[in-house]
């Protein structure tokens, strides 16, 4: 197989002309680089090949000659059969919108050595560790390539087809001792230690471990250089990842001098729980649940792009009433997370509680709203490949459905986000402490691969709903939200518009809800034991309230579990210009420049 | 002026704090505002003003029908004299295939000859694994296993209260019926049609295209109720 | 503390042997139970400190809608010095369990813990994951679970309610922060990082797996 996938097709006659400007930017490539870049021909794969060697410089062609300049996604897969390891890049073109341009990698899995794209695409940095922790690619010429999300003493690359975690019971879901003779355990019992714990063998601990993140604080600099004034070492401070402002277990290793920051250092996986481990055992429908634990605000949002993605990949059409709840809920739970974002960004500007609990009343009634509706507050898991799982209830909190989201979008919504206006927006304290902090240019948000209100509040007005539109969003008149200066002050501000261009939308959907009533919510396609009806590879991306989020999945044919199953989590990726956004800021502003990511935890660590 | 933002937020904060003793003296003459089930309901509705607090031990917040918390199995009413009445479950599997954390046991039941029973011997749900998902009541073609309402399952030790036994598991479908009324009646209904168009189709046996139309019917009302899409 | 609630009329089992003789003390103790344990149950304030998707809930609990400061939890403090018990919130991961074994050694006694969600009772939905510690209570003694992925706020609510019922029934003359001998006075050993999770009360049993390993690849080369 591995032969004829590098294998240079024959030459057809290639259009001048394309309608697509990723054909266009593809055709360019093999025009350029016609031994290196070649079509893959797997079935349903999109994109191309390229040579591992000269990976830098087509990205680099990509970036400068193509316009593809947002390198969105980075992620490895494990082709055991071929003996190979897979590097998958997705690169945008930020300015034009539209697909991506898809690059594979492959390189030998006993030796799996790929140029960094760091100096290319700042933005590849957390990713490739990622890739690097998961997968045992390595990097070469990346500047930090440490594991990200096990720790330092960690035994294997879990991602790897061949490495069983110590519960492991088969490779993929169902398990056969469910059902029929199922006699219950617990998996503990099972093992000697009692625990979920397994040591590679002839391991003696010695004692040594103890030393755990040595390399944490390599190179990093304390003592200070002989300026005139006075002289004071640089320390090294701990945030997290038991810090009340740290938004969960998130840490920062911040180098200080005085109060100022020189540095600074994210330190996740602190929340690591094998998403994407667990995800290639699921079958495709038991995946759903487990999205909703991604970033656990927006569940409803993480629901879409993984149907999305499924979707595209087994071929199945949404009907048009689910297509129109699922705006709906998404455009809701948008609202629901800025509003408990933008609570949290003021709690750590020093705005303690009173904004939070305000904001909170109104999503509290989005919440009444998703339990009615799907079962539960947080964890919905509503969507299913071809529609949704339940229709609207008929009354939420004895009120008619319809009723209730009228005067959920039009009263109650537009007035909490008055009063949020009214509290905070020209309140003197929030301007001292946000304008001017956190800059992140235009040129650096794209490089570092920001995303979301992150991206749109430095000026560069891309979101996904407009530039690649799904569900139907290309129907819906809104304005992509967008701010110049990229500081605390715009992504508190950003936040406010999206809300609002939110309600639009939201307003534009009621009709179409009253007008499709007793339709039906989902398609006739299978749902329970799911088989790919095609293998391949698919990535469905949504913009979700973070910022881009994807799902990409691959299958064989008629496999009813995914192959490779990675999520492009915004939270992480947006974290990779935290360092950026704080250096010279002081200590106490690297709280509300984190607050003003907006991360979740469970999203960044998975 | 320099601080006007402040005091303008400040307004806003006095006006909340005077808007919760405003709606005190309005219900001052229903009853009160707490712990009376109407004006919970519309303290916790758009309708709401002020406080919104729930008492939580004295009022609960209701919870609508499509709540799920951890599964239960539905049983018949147990006879006169009987501690529990007949299974729905048929042992089928398809909830312990479909679970995403895999935490349902199911022993299936055997009749003496050896040939499997359509009931199940032992069924165990692990609660400490349960994600809540409520798939399994998505996807029981048999309406056997549905989402508890019940939330108050703290417990002092986990080791014994949190597999959930057969025992533990099996509510009277009267329990159903009173947590979620609308849903049951919705699924009751599906199921009588699935047994009449099935019924009719026997009769009409080798008659024109051998009940083609109540075969649609069937599978349709059929989907209706293995999705849990009618209510 | 992992034990079921202690009866509050029976006699204390494990008075010190220079009291056995002493009558008063059991005396006194029902009498100032119900002070003790009043003053103790509605000044229950929660480290504030969460771990993943139940610690939203946990919020929402502390908010405007459900106020468990009705309860006299009051507020969220931010170092575990203050804190007298520890919402176990969400999923603990490898990485997270020497830090939440630490912050529970740094709380005065009396501290407790309540596990919140599935994930902190037993791993949960990613119990099977490599990475996920398969129930705080391996590691820490926990006083009460709450099932649920996650609990609604007012199944947590309920958890405290249950857990407040716990304090009520612990006596002045028996709980173990005022004896001599304190069962409960030895720190629990922080684990450690090594290729997996290392908990050091098991370090003997390791070495020895790692022996048994050791001679069978011996025998079978």
């Amino acid at each position: 197989m591995t032969d004829t996938m590098l294998k240079t097709p024959e030459p057809s006659s290639t259009p001048d002309v394309y309608d697509n400007p990723v054909d266009e930017a593809i055709a360019a490539l093999k025009k350029r680089y016609p031994d290196t870049v070649v079509d893959d021909s797997r079935e349903n794969y999109s994109g191309v090949v390229v040579n591992a060697n000269n990976i830098v410089e087509v990205a680099e062609a990509l970036r400068d000659d193509l316009g593809f300049n947002y390198l969105s996604s980075v992620t490895g897969v494990d082709l055991i059969e071929d003996n190979k390891l897979e590097v998958v890049y997705h690169a945008y073109n930020i300015e034009k919108g539209g697909g991506a341009v898809v690059l594979h990698v492959q390189v030998d899995r006993d030796n799996p050595i790929v140029p960094s794209l760091v100096p290319i695409f700042p933005g590849a940095d957390f990713q490739e560790r990622e890739a690097w922790d998961m997968f045992g690619i390595r990097f070469d010429g990346h500047p930090d390539l440490r594991r990200i999300l096990t720790w330092d003493e960690f035994h294997g690359h879990p991602l790897r087809k061949d490495w069983r975690e110590p519960f492991y019971e088969a490779d993929a879901k169902p398990f056969g001792s469910r059902w029929p003779g199922g006699s219950v355990h617990r998996a503990e019992e099972q093992n000697i230690y009692g625990k979920n714990v397994q040591y590679p063998s002839g391991w003696v601990p010695t004692g040594g471990e103890y030393e755990v993140e040595t390399n944490m604080y390599e190179g990093v600099t304390i003592s200070r250089d002989a300026t005139p004034g006075l002289k004071t070492d640089k320390v090294i401070v701990n945030m997290g990842p038991q810090h009340p402002s740290t938004h969960g277990v998130f840490r920062m290793v911040v180098t200080l001098d005085g109060e100022t920051i020189m540095g600074l250092r994210p330190v996740m996986g602190y929340l690591h729980r094998n998403h994407e481990k667990i995800g290639e055992r699921n079958t495709f429908i038991q995946n759903i649940p487990y999205t909703d634990r991604l970033d656990y605000i927006s569940s409803m949002s993480n629901n879409h792009g993984y149907v999305l993605a499924i979707e595209k990949l087994m071929g199945a059409e949404v009907t048009e009433r689910a297509e129109w709840i699922r705006i709906l809920m998404v455009e809701l739970t948008r609202v629901v997370n800025h509003l408990w974002a933008l609570g949290f960004l003021l709690n750590d500007l020093g705005a303690m509680q009173t904004p939070m609990l305000y904001f909170y009343i109104e999503r509290e009634l989005v919440l009444d709203f998703f339990e009615a509706a799907a079962g539960s507050r947080m964890m919905c898991n509503y969507m299913r490949f071809g529609g949704v799982a339940y229709d609207l209830p008929d009354d939420v909190r004895g009120q008619p459905i319809m009723q209730f989201l009228h005067d959920l979008i039009y009263d109650r919504i537009p007035k909490a986000l008055e009063q949020g206006d009214g509290l905070m927006t020209g309140n003197e304290i929030l301007r001292n402490r946000s304008i001017g902090v956190g800059y992140l240019s235009a040129e650096d948000a794209i490089a570092y691969s920001a995303a979301g209100p992150v991206l749109r509040a430095s000026g560069v007005p891309y979101d996904v709903r407009r530039a690649e539109p799904y569900s139907y969003y290309e129907h819906l008149d809104f304005d992509v939200a967008v701010r110049y200066n990229g500081d605390i002050y715009d992504r508190f501000l950003i936040r406010m518009d999206e809300m609002r261009q939110s309600l639009r939308i939201l307003e534009q959907v009621l009709p179409h809800l009253k007008a499709t009533e007793g339709a039906p919510i989902i398609g006739s396609k299978p749902q329970y034991a799911l088989r790919m009806p095609a293998g391949g590879e698919a990535y469905g991306r949504v913009e979700n309230p973070k910022g881009e989020l994807g799902y990409y999945v691959t299958a064989k044919r008629r496999s009813s579990n995914p192959e490779r199953y990675h999520v492009r989590a915004p939270s992480f990726i947006n974290l990779t210009a935290l360092e950026k956004m704080t250096v010279g800021h002081k200590v106490a502003d690297s709280v509300a420049i984190l607050g003003s990511i907006d991360i979740v935890l469970g999203e960044v660590d998975r | 002026m320099y601080g006007l933002g402040i005091i303008k937020g400040m307004a806003i904060t006095m006006k909340h704090f005077v808007a919760t003793y405003l709606d005190d003296l309005r219900w001052l003459t229903n009853g009160g505002r707490y712990y009376n089930d109407e004006a919970l309901l519309v303290r916790q509705s758009l309708k709401g003003q002020g406080a919104i607090t729930v008492f939580y031990p004295e009022e609960k917040l209701p919870v609508p029908e499509r709540f799920r918390f951890v599964p239960f199995l539905v049983t018949d009413e147990p006879a006169a004299g009987q501690q529990w009445g007949q299974d729905w479950c048929t042992s089928c599997g398809i909830c312990a295939k479909v679970c995403p954390p895999q935490c349902i046991w199911i022993e299936r039941g055997k009749q003496p000859n050896g040939r499997p029973k359509p009931e199940p011997e032992k069924f165990f749900i692990d609660i400490d694994i349960c994600m809540n998902c409520g798939l399994c009541a998505e996807f029981c073609p048999f309406d056997a296993i549905k989402m508890d309402h019940d939330y108050e399952l703290a417990s002092y030790d986990r080791t014994t209260a949190h597999i959930h036994d057969k025992e533990r598991l099996s509510k009277p479908i009267s329990y159903w019926r009173e947590i979620a009324p609308k849903k049951a009646e919705a699924e009751a209904s599906a199921r009588d049609f699935v047994k009449l168009a099935k019924e009719r189709r026997k009769n009409k046996k080798g008659g024109e295209a051998s009940g083609q139309e109540e075969r649609m019917e069937e599978a349709k009302a059929r989907q209706l109720v293995y999705r849990g899409k009618l209510y | 503390m992992t034990t079921s609630p202690i009866d509050p009329g029976a006699a204390p089992p494990n008075v010190p042997d220079e009291l056995k003789d002493n009558v008063t003390i059991t005396t006194l103790a029902k009498l100032l139970d119900p002070v003790y344990n009043w003053s103790r149950r509605n000044s229950m304030w929660p480290l504030g400190f969460g771990l993943a998707c139940c610690a939203i809930e946990m919020i929402c609990a502390a908010s405007s809608r459900f106020d468990f400061a009705r309860f006299g939890m009051e507020v969220f403090r931010a170092t575990p010095r203050q804190a007298d018990v520890m919402i176990i919130s969400g999923t603990v991961t490898k990485k997270m369990v020497p830090t939440i074994v630490r912050l529970y050694n740094q709380m005065a006694e009396p501290h407790y813990v309540i596990s919140m969600g599935a994930c902190a009772s037993g791993g949960g939905p990613f119990k099977e994951g490599y990475s996920v510690v398969d129930g705080i209570d391996k590691f820490l003694p926990v006083d009460v679970y709450i099932p649920g992925c996650p609990p609604t706020p007012q199944a947590l609510l309920n958890g405290m309610i249950a857990m407040q019922e716990k304090i009520d029934q612990q006596s002045i003359a028996n709980v173990a922060w005022y004896r001599k001998d304190d069962p409960t006075a030895e720190v629990v050993p922080t684990p450690v990082l090594g290729p997996d999770l290392v908990d050091i009360r098991q370090v003997d049993i390791i070495k020895a797996e790692a022996a048994k390993a050791k001679a069978e690849t011996a025998v079978s080369d």
